[in-house]
C-alpha cells in the first residue's frame, strides 16, 4: 500500500526534531565536570599581563585556575558596566575603575568587603591612604570597603633625557629662557620647555614639545585637563557645601587653567593629534615624535625597556604645579569581587592571596604598581626604578574625579565642554564650564541631591 | 450498461466537484492518521523566525515604548523608578543640543546623499557603456561597499593621519600646502566633509548598482527612435536617460537616506563625533545617552522620536515615489 505523502511528510517532521533533540542533549551531556575557575575581568595593557604572571603563583597555591577577560581601555567602561548593569556571571573579580565604585557600591555590584578584611586581618591602614580613599570607599572617607587597592596609579610625565643632556640644546635654552632647560616643575616651565621644541629639528627629524591628551569618546581628554584644572584653582564643589560647583567648577582660576590647556595643545603638539589618549602618546614618544609625553605610570615600565627612547634617553617628572595648587590626577583601580559571583569564596581568596606583602612586592617588580606601604615606604623603593622617586611623589598629591554613581554622565559631561572649547574652538573657556556646571546640576537634580547655586 | 467516461470527455463542473472531494478526502486521511497537515508544518518552519521576532523585535519596541515614560536610569537602578509621563519628550525637544545633532545629521544626510547619487550615477552611466573589462572594474568599484564600516572607519583615521597619511601627502602634491598644516579628522571645517567623503566612498557603488539597474531596463529602441530623429546625446540623456532613471534614483535616495540617518559606526571610529560635537549625529548621541550614560528613559524617548522622524519622512517620500512611477 502506498504511504501518504502527508505521513511522509509528517514522519519528515517529527524525524528533525527527534535529531535536534538528540544533539541538544548529547551536548549537554558531554560538558565536562567544571574545574575550579575564577574570571578576572580588567582592562588590556600592560599591567594586565604582568597580573596573569603573577597569578600563575595563585593557581600554584590554591590549585584555582584563573581565567581573565581583559577589554581595550576605549571599550573598558562599555564592555564592563554593561556586564555589572545586567548583573551578569561573566566576572568573578573586576579591577573596576576607581569612579565606578560609588555606582557598584549603591547599585549592590560588589561584595563589601569590611568583614572579610576584618576576619582576615587586612587592614586598609596599610596601604597608601589616596588609594584607599580612590579605589575602595564609598562613601567617600567612611569605613566602607568596596575593593582592595589594586593598582596605584597617576598621570605623569616622560622626556627625552637625551636630547634635554644636548649641550647645543642647553646653550640655545639658557640664552632664550634664562635659565637650565631641565624637567619642568611649574605649568609655565613645561610650557616654554614644549615652545622651545616644536618644530625644531632633532637628528635630521623634524620633533614636537609635548604630547597631551584630547581624546573624545570616553575620558581621555578630561584626565588631561584636570592635571592643569587642579593646579589653577578648580575644585568639583565647596568643600564646605556638597554639590554646590558654581563659583569652584567655574571659576575665574578655573577657566584660566582651560586656557592654558587649550595654549598648550594649540602652540606644542603635534598635528593631527585632536582625538589622541594613551596609545597615541606612547606611539609618539616611542617614535621620536615629541620632547615630552603626558601619559600614566602604568606605561612607564614598558617605556624605560624600550630600545629606541627607554634607558638613559627616558626621564620622568611629576606633573608640574600651577599657580595655585599641585596636584595631580589620580588613576589606578581596586580589585573587587563582584555580588553576582558564583564562586566568591574562591574569588576572595584571591584577594586574600593579593594582599599579601610579598605578593605585593612581586606585583612591584613585574610591572604592576603596589598600593602597599610595605612595599612603596621600603627604603630601596626609590632606587628600585627609574621612576620609583616620581610616582611616590605623585601618589601624595592625587585628586580624582567624581566618583558618584552618575559619574559617567558626569565624565561625558566634561568631555563634550572641554573638547567643544580646546579643540573645536567653540566659545569661551568660561562659557564652557558655565555649561558644564549646568550639565552637572541637572545630573545631580535628577539624582534626587539638592544642589546650591551660590 | 454501464457507462464509462473517460476524464478528457467528463464535463468540466464534474471534474472539479472531482478534485474538490479527492482534496477533502486526503486532508481527512491525513487528520485521521494523526500526522501533521500542510499548513501544520509550514508554522512548524516558520514558527522560530516569529518567535525571535517577537523576542528581540516587537517586545523590546513595546518594552522601550514603556520606559520612556520613565525615569529609568541604569547606573542608578537603587532609585525608586518614577512615571514621568512626557518630560523625557518635552526634555529632548526642547534641548537646544539635541537639535544640534539633528542639523549635523541632516546636513550629512544631505551632503552625502547627493554626493552618493551624483557620484554613483556618473559611475552608472559610464559602466553601462559595456565597454572592454567593464565587468572586472564593476567588481573593483564595488569593493568598498562590501567592507565593514568599522574597518572603514580605523583605516580611514590611518590615511587621514596628517604626518604620515597619504591622503594629506596627495594633497599637497597638487596644492602645494604642507601635509601636516592640516588635519581632516581634527578641524572643524573640516570633519564634516571627512565623513561625507568617506560615507560616498563606501556607498556610491550602491546607487551605481541601482542606477544601473535602472539605465539596463531602459529599451534600446527609445533611443534607437530618438536616433533616428537625430536627437543629440545630451538630449537623449535629458528626455529618456534621466526620466526613466528617476524612480530608481528616487529609490537610491530613500535607502541611503534611512541608512545615514542612522549611521554610527563609521562615524564613531573615524571621529568619534567631534572636534568637540562638530560630527556628533544624532545615533552616537543616542548611544551615548543609552549605553554611556544609562539614562534608559530617557534614551528610549529619542529613539521613539527618531524612529517617528524617518517613519514620517519616508513615508511621505514613498508617496512621492509611487506617483513618480505612476506618471
Amino acid at each position: 500500500m502506498r504511504k501518504s505523502a502527508t505521513g511522509m511528510r509528517s514522519k519528515w517532521a517529527g524525524g528533525a526534531l527527534a535529531l535536534f533533540a538528540g544533539v541538544a542533549l548529547s551536548a549537554v551531556a558531554s560538558q565536562p565536570a567544571a574545574a575550579k575557575q575564577l574570571t578576572l575581568c580588567w582592562a588590556a595593557w600592560d599591567p594586565a599581563n604582568a597580573l596573569v604572571e603573577l597569578g600563575k603563583d595563585f593557581t600554584k597555591q590554591s590549585g584555582i585556575e584563573m581565567k581573565y577577560e581583559f577589554v581595550p581601555w576605549t571599550s573598558y567602561a562599555d564592555r564592563f558596566l554593561n556586564e555589572l548593569n545586567s548583573h551578569g556571571k561573566l566576572c568573578d573579580l573586576i579591577i573596576g575603575d576607581s569612579q565606578w565604585i560609588g555606582g557598584a557600591a549603591e547599585n549592590h555590584w560588589y561584595v563589601k568587603l569590611n568583614d572579610f578584611f576584618a576576619k582576615e586581618h587586612i587592614s586598609m591602614d596599610d596601604f597608601v591612604p589616596a588609594t584607599v580613599v580612590g579605589y575602595s570607599e564609598w562613601p567617600k572617607n567612611t569605613p566602607n570597603y568596596w575593593a582592595l587597592p589594586a593598582m596605584a596609579d597617576a598621570v605623569g610625565w616622560t622626556y627625552r633625557k637625551d636630547w634635554f643632556a644636548r649641550p647645543e640644546i642647553q646653550s640655545e635654552f639658557k640664552s632664550k629662557y634664562g635659565h637650565d632647560l631641565a624637567p619642568p616643575k611649574t605649568y609655565d616651565e613645561l610650557k616654554q620647555v614644549a615652545e622651545f621644541f616644536q618644530g625644531r629639528d632633532i637628528d635630521g627629524k623634524k620633533v614636537y614639545g609635548a604630547y597631551i591628551f584630547t581624546e573624545r569618546g570616553s575620558e581621555g581628554i578630561t584626565m588631561g585637563v584636570t592635571n592643569v584644572l587642579y593646579n589653577y584653582g578648580f575644585a568639583y564643589e565647596n568643600p564646605k557645601k556638597a554639590y554646590q560647583m558654581q563659583g569652584f567648577v567655574n571659576s575665574a582660576d578655573a577657566a584660566k587653567g582651560l586656557e592654558f590647556y587649550k595654549a598648550l595643545y594649540k602652540c606644542c603638539t603635534a598635528p593631527g593629534m585632536t582625538n589622541a589618549y594613551m596609545q597615541e602618546g606612547l606611539d609618539a614618544f616611542k617614535s621620536g615624535q615629541v620632547a615630552m609625553q603626558m601619559n600614566w605610570f602604568a606605561f612607564f615600565p614598558g617605556l624605560y625597556k624600550d630600545p629606541n627612547v627607554g634607558g638613559d634617553k627616558i626621564g620622568f617628572f611629576v606633573n608640574p604645579a600651577g599657580p595655585n595648587a599641585h596636584f595631580t590626577q589620580l588613576g589606578g583601580q581596586g580589585i573587587s569581587v563582584v555580588a553576582t559571583s558564583e564562586h566568591q569564596e574562591d574569588a576572595l581568596s584571591y584577594i586574600k592571596w593579593f594582599a599579601q606583602p610579598a605578593v605585593q612586592q612581586k606585583w612591584w617588580e613585574i610591572g604592576g604598581y603596589s598600593a602597599l606601604k610595605a612595599v612603596v615606604d621600603a627604603p630601596s623603593f626609590p632606587k628600585s626604578a627609574a621612576f620609583a622617586p616620581q610616582f611616590l611623589e605623585s601618589m601624595a598629591i592625587v585628586k580624582d574625579f567624581w566618583a558618584e554613581p552618575s559619574y559617567a554622565q558626569l565624565l561625558l559631561d566634561m568631555q563634550k565642554r572641554v573638547h567643544d572649547y580646546v579643540v573645536a574652538d567653540k566659545g569661551t573657556s568660561q562659557q564652557a564650564l558655565d555649561l558644564l556646571v549646568k550639565d552637572w546640576t541637572k545630573v545631580f537634580s535628577e539624582q534626587g541631591k539638592t544642589v546650591a547655586s551660590e | 450498461m454501464t457507462t464509462i467516461i473517460h476524464p478528457e470527455h467528463a464535463p468540466v463542473a464534474d471534474l472539479a466537484e472531482a478534485a474538490k472531494s479527492r482534496a477533502s478526502d486526503k486532508s481527512r486521511a491525513a487528520r485521521r492518521a494523526g500526522g501533521l497537515s500542510d499548513r501544520t508544518i509550514a508554522w512548524l518552519f516558520v514558527a522560530p523566525t516569529i518567535i525571535l521576532l517577537l523576542a528581540i523585535n516587537i517586545f523590546p519596541l513595546i518594552w522601550m515604548i514603556r520606559l520612556s515614560f520613565t525615569s529609568l536610569n541604569l547606573s542608578m537602578s537603587y532609585l525608586p523608578l518614577r512615571f514621568v509621563g512626557l518630560d523625557n519628550f518635552r526634555d529632548i525637544l526642547t534641548d537646544e543640543d539635541i537639535w544640534a545633532r539633528l542639523q549635523t545629521t541632516a546636513q550629512f544626510v544631505i551632503a552625502s546623499v547627493a554626493l552618493q547619487v551624483f557620484v554613483g550615477f556618473g559611475l552608472a552611466l559610464l559602466i553601462n557603456r559595456q565597454f572592454r573589462s567593464h565587468s572586472f572594474w564593476t567588481t573593483i568599484i564595488l569593493l568598498p561597499m562590501m567592507l565593514s564600516p568599522a574597518v572603514v572607519g580605523n583605516f580611514w583615521t590611518l590615511l587621514f593621519q596628517p604626518q604620515i597619511g597619504p591622503f594629506n601627502y596627495l594633497v599637497s602634491v597638487f596644492t602645494g600646502v604642507p601635509p601636516s598644516s592640516f588635519s581632516m579628522t581634527g578641524e572643524v571645517a573640516l570633519a564634516p566633509w571627512t565623513i561625507v567623503l568617506v560615507d560616498t566612498w563606501m556607498w556610491a557603488p550602491y546607487v551605481m548598482l541601482i542606477c544601473l539597474a535602472g539605465l539596463r531596463s531602459i529599451p534600446d529602441y527609445i533611443y534607437e527612435a530618438a536616433e533616428v530623429d537625430r536627437a543629440s546625446p545630451w538630449r537623449q540623456f535629458w528626455s529618456i536617460t534621466l526620466p526613466m532613471t528617476v524612480p530608481f534614483l528616487m529609490l537610491a535616495v530613500l535607502f541611503r537616506a534611512i541608512e545615514n540617518f542612522k549611521m554610527f559606526d563609521m562615524v564613531n571610529l573615524l571621529t568619534s563625533g567631534g572636534p568637540g560635537s562638530t560630527t556628533e549625529l544624532v545615533s552616537i548621541t543616542l548611544k551615548r545617552a543609552a549605553f554611556e550614560k544609562w539614562r534608559t528613559g530617557y534614551s528610549s524617548a529619542l529613539a521613539i522620536i527618531l524612529f517617528v522622524t524617518v517613519f514620517g519622512a519616508a513615508n511621505i517620500y514613498v508617496k512621492a515615489l509611487n506617483r513618480v512611477k505612476q506618471r
